[in-house]
C-alpha cells in the first residue's frame, strides 16, 4: 500500500460518512484519528460507556455509540444510531475484533464458548451490521458517493499459528465473507475490502503475545494511514465507475 | 381479507395479484414480480429506515401511563430530531386494538413527557386533544441513542408478537426517518434488484418518511396521510428525467413513492431532486404525471392507500380486484400479500390535477 505523508482536504474521505467499531483503542481510536485529520465525520462503536464519552469528549464531532456487535440484540440500534448521527452512510469498517481465548490456547485447549465469543465478534457482528446498513451503503453508491466497507483482517486469517485458532479460524470466515460479498456487492457499486494491518502494538496484540518486544511492532497509527489510503482508493474507484456508468448509459440512450 | 399476522416480510408463498392497462387480472407468486416488469422499466422504490417510533412513559403533570407515537417531523436533516408531531395514547399497548385504546390525560402546551431514557415538552397541541407537537431535550446523538435504546417500532393488534427492528427495516433501509414501514418494499430482496439488473430494469430510490397508518380516532385518521417530508436525489432525478423522455415506464414500489413522485413533479411535471415536503393526497381524477405502474400491499376500500389505487385503475376494474382477493384469500396489511398496477389509460389523464380526496378511516396497512 502506498504511505502519503500528507492528505490532499479535499480527498475522497473529505466529508465521507464512516463509522468504525472498536473504536476507542488500538487500531479503531487510529483509524478515528486518522479519518477525522482527512475531514471525515466518523462514528464509532464500542462497549464501554465510560470510555466511549471519553473518546467522544476528546475527539469533538465525532459520535460516541455504546454497544456490543457480538450481540444480536445491539446491531440494529447501533446501526441506527450510526445512520441517524451520520445522515447516511459512506463507509463502514468492522475493526472491532475478539481473540477468543485469552490468553492464547491450543485448539484442543479452547472453551467451545471462547470460539463462539471469537465467532460472534469477528464473523457474525460484521456480517449483522454490514447487513443492517446495507440500505444506507447502497443508497450512498447509487447517489454516487461510493460505498466501502472494509473488514479487519490478519494474517491468522491465511496461516496455521498454533494457539490462534479461534482466532485464526474466525478471521479467515471473515475474509472470505468479504469476498464473496463483494462479489455480490460489486454491481450495486460497493466495494468490499478484506486487508491484513500487519501485526500492531495494540491491547489486542499485547493479549496475544505478552511479550513481543513492541519496537519490532507497527504503529497502529501506520496501519490506519494504510487502511485509510485503501479505503480512500476504494472511494474513487467507485465514484469513477459510477461516472463511467451513466456516461455508457447516455451514450447508448442517445 | 383476513391480516397477515406474522412479522415475515417475504413468505415464500406470499402472491401477487396483477392488473394490466386493459384491466386483466393474473394471479403469481410474488417472488416472480420482477417477471412481469418489461426492460427498460425504472423501479423507484422507498429506502426509508423505520425509527422505533412508539415511546412508553409517563405523563408528568397527572402521572398517568402513556404511549407517545411519533408521527411527523418538518425534514429529513440528520439533527432534525428535536421537533416531531406525535399521536398520544393512554395506558395500554399494541394488543389493543387502535380503535379502543384509552385515551391519554388532557394534554396541554408545557406538560412535560418522561419516555424512558427521553424527555419532551409538549409545545403545542394541533386542533385534536391527542395530535400534539413535543421537542425531545438533549442533544441530536442524545436523542439517537435515547431512541435507539427505549423505542419500539409502531405495530397493531392483528400482529400479536412485539416487531424488532430487524422486521420492519426493509432490506434496502436507509435513512431512519419512516414512522412505519414502507412496507411494499418488503416485497423486494437483494436476488430481485440484482434480476432487475440483469433484465436491464433500472432501480432506483426515494426516501419518504413515511407517517402512520392509522391512529384510531376518526377524526385523525380523515387528517391521514400528514405531510411527509422527502427527498429525491440526483441520480434518481436524472433516472426518471431520462426515462420519462424515452417512453418507458416508472414502477412505484408502494404508496408513499408515488405520492413522493407526483408531488415533486408537479409543479413542472419533472421531479426535482432535493428535500421536500409532500402534501397533497392522491385519489380518483389525480393525474399522475410519472407513475406509470404501482407495487403495492392489498389494501381495504375506503383506506387513503385504496383511494391511492383509484388514481391507476377505474372503480369497475379495482371491484373485480377485490373479489378476486377475496376468493383467492389474499392476505392484508403489512405483512400481506400484494397488488400490482398499471395505470389505465383513461383512469388519472382525463380529470384536471383533481380536487383532494378526503381519506376516509384508514385501513392498518402501509403501502
Amino acid at each position: 500500500m502506498t504511505i502519503h505523508s500528507e492528505h490532499d482536504p479535499s480527498g475522497p474521505l473529505d466529508g465521507a460518512r464512516v463509522a468504525v467499531t472498536g473504536g476507542t483503542s488500538g487500531l479503531g481510536l487510529a483509524l478515528l484519528r486518522e479519518l477525522r485529520d482527512r475531514h471525515a465525520r466518523v462514528a464509532f462503536v464500542a462497549r464501554n460507556r465510560a470510555r466511549v464519552d471519553e473518546v467522544a469528549r476528546d475527539h469533538p464531532g465525532s459520535f460516541g455509540i455504546v454497544g456490543d456487535v457480538a450481540r444480536k440484540d445491539d446491531i440494529y440500534p447501533v446501526a441506527l444510531q450510526i445512520v441517524g448521527d451520520l445522515g447516511g452512510l459512506d463507509v463502514l469498517i468492522n475493526n472491532a475484533s475478539s481473540l477468543g481465548s485469552a490468553p492464547l490456547a491450543l485448539l484442543g485447549d479452547t472453551d467451545c464458548e471462547d470460539f463462539e465469543l471469537a465467532l460472534a465478534t469477528n464473523v457474525l457482528g460484521p456480517f449483522r451490521l454490514t447487513k443492517a446498513l446495507l440500505g444506507a451503503l447502497s443508497a450512498s453508491a447509487r447517489e454516487g458517493r461510493g460505498g466501502v466497507v472494509l473488514n479487519v483482517s490478519s494474517d491468522a486469517a491465511m496461516n496455521p499459528y498454533p494457539g490462534w485458532g479461534a482466532y485464526g479460524a474466525s478471521k479467515a470466515a471473515l475474509h472470505h465473507l468479504s469476498r464473496i460479498w463483494n462479489e455480490e456487492l460489486s454491481n450495486d457499486g460497493l466495494s468490499v475490502l478484506s486487508l491484513d494491518p500487519g501485526d500492531m502494538d495494540t491491547p489486542l496484540h499485547a493479549i496475544a503475545v505478552p511479550d513481543a518486544d513492541p519496537e519490532t511492532l507497527k504503529r497502529p497509527e501506520t496501519a490506519a494511514r494504510e487502511l485509510a489510503d485503501a479505503i480512500a482508493a476504494a472511494l474513487t474507484r467507485r465514484r469513477v465507475g459510477v461516472v463511467e456508468r451513466v456516461a455508457t448509459l447516455q451514450e447508448a440512450g442517445a | 381479507m383476513n391480516p397477515a399476522d406474522r412479522p415475515i416480510q417475504r413468505p415464500r408463498d406470499a402472491k401477487l395479484l396483477a392488473i394490466d392497462a386493459r384491466g386483466r387480472i393474473t394471479h403469481m407468486a410474488r417472488r416472480r414480480f420482477v417477471d412481469v416488469l418489461r426492460p427498460g422499466d425504472l423501479v423507484i422504490a422507498n429506502d426509508a429506515a423505520t425509527l422505533p417510533a412508539s415511546l412508553r412513559g409517563v405523563h408528568g403533570p397527572s402521572r398517568a401511563d402513556i404511549e407517545v407515537r411519533l408521527a411527523g417531523r418538518s425534514s429529513l436533516a440528520a439533527e432534525s430530531v428535536t421537533a416531531f408531531s406525535a399521536v398520544v395514547f393512554g395506558g395500554g399497548d399494541f394488543r389493543t386494538r387502535t380503535e379502543d385504546r384509552a385515551l391519554p390525560p388532557a394534554l396541554a402546551p408545557g406538560d412535560r413527557l418522561e419516555l424512558g431514557p427521553l424527555s419532551a415538552t409538549v409545545e403545542a397541541l394541533l386542533d385534536h386533544p391527542r395530535l400534539v407537537s413535543v421537542r425531545f431535550d438533549g442533544s441530536p446523538a442524545a436523542i439517537w441513542a435515547g431512541l435507539a435504546r427505549h423505542g419500539r417500532p409502531i405495530q397493531y393488534a392483528h400482529v400479536p408478537a412485539p416487531l424488532a427492528l430487524w422486521d420492519v427495516w426493509t432490506p434496502i433501509a436507509g435513512l431512519p426517518v419512516a414512522f412505519e414501514a414502507p412496507s411494499a418494499t418488503f416485497a423486494l430482496d437483494w436476488r430481485s434488484i440484482q434480476s432487475m439488473r440483469d433484465r436491464g430494469i433500472a432501480f432506483a430510490t426515494i426516501t419518504l418518511a413515511a407517517g402512520i397508518s392509522s391512529t384510531g380516532d376518526p377524526d385523525l385518521d380523515r387528517r391521514l396521510p400528514f405531510d411527509e417530508p422527502y427527498r429525491i436525489s440526483e441520480a434518481t432525478a436524472r433516472l426518471i428525467h431520462r426515462a420519462k423522455n424515452e417512453g418507458r415506464r416508472v414502477v412505484a414500489v408502494g404508496t408513499t413513492v408515488v405520492r413522493a413522485l407526483e408531488h415533486a413533479a408537479a409543479e413542472d411535471g419533472t421531479p426535482r431532486p432535493g428535500d421536500h415536503v409532500a402534501t397533497a393526497r392522491i385519489g380518483p381524477g389525480s393525474k399522475l404525471r410519472i407513475a406509470d405502474v404501482i407495487l403495492s400491499g392489498t389494501h381495504e376500500p375506503g383506506s387513503s392507500h385504496y383511494q391511492l389505487l383509484r388514481a391507476f385503475a377505474d372503480d369497475t376494474t379495482l371491484e373485480r380486484a377485490n373479489g378476486a382477493l377475496e376468493a383467492g384469500r389474499y392476505r392484508t396489511h403489512e405483512f400481506g400479500d400484494s397488488v400490482l398496477i398499471e395505470r389505465m389509460p383513461r383512469v388519472g389523464v382525463s380529470a384536471s390535477d383533481g380536487p383532494d380526496v378526503p381519506s376516509d378511516a384508514c385501513g392498518l396497512a402501509a403501502a
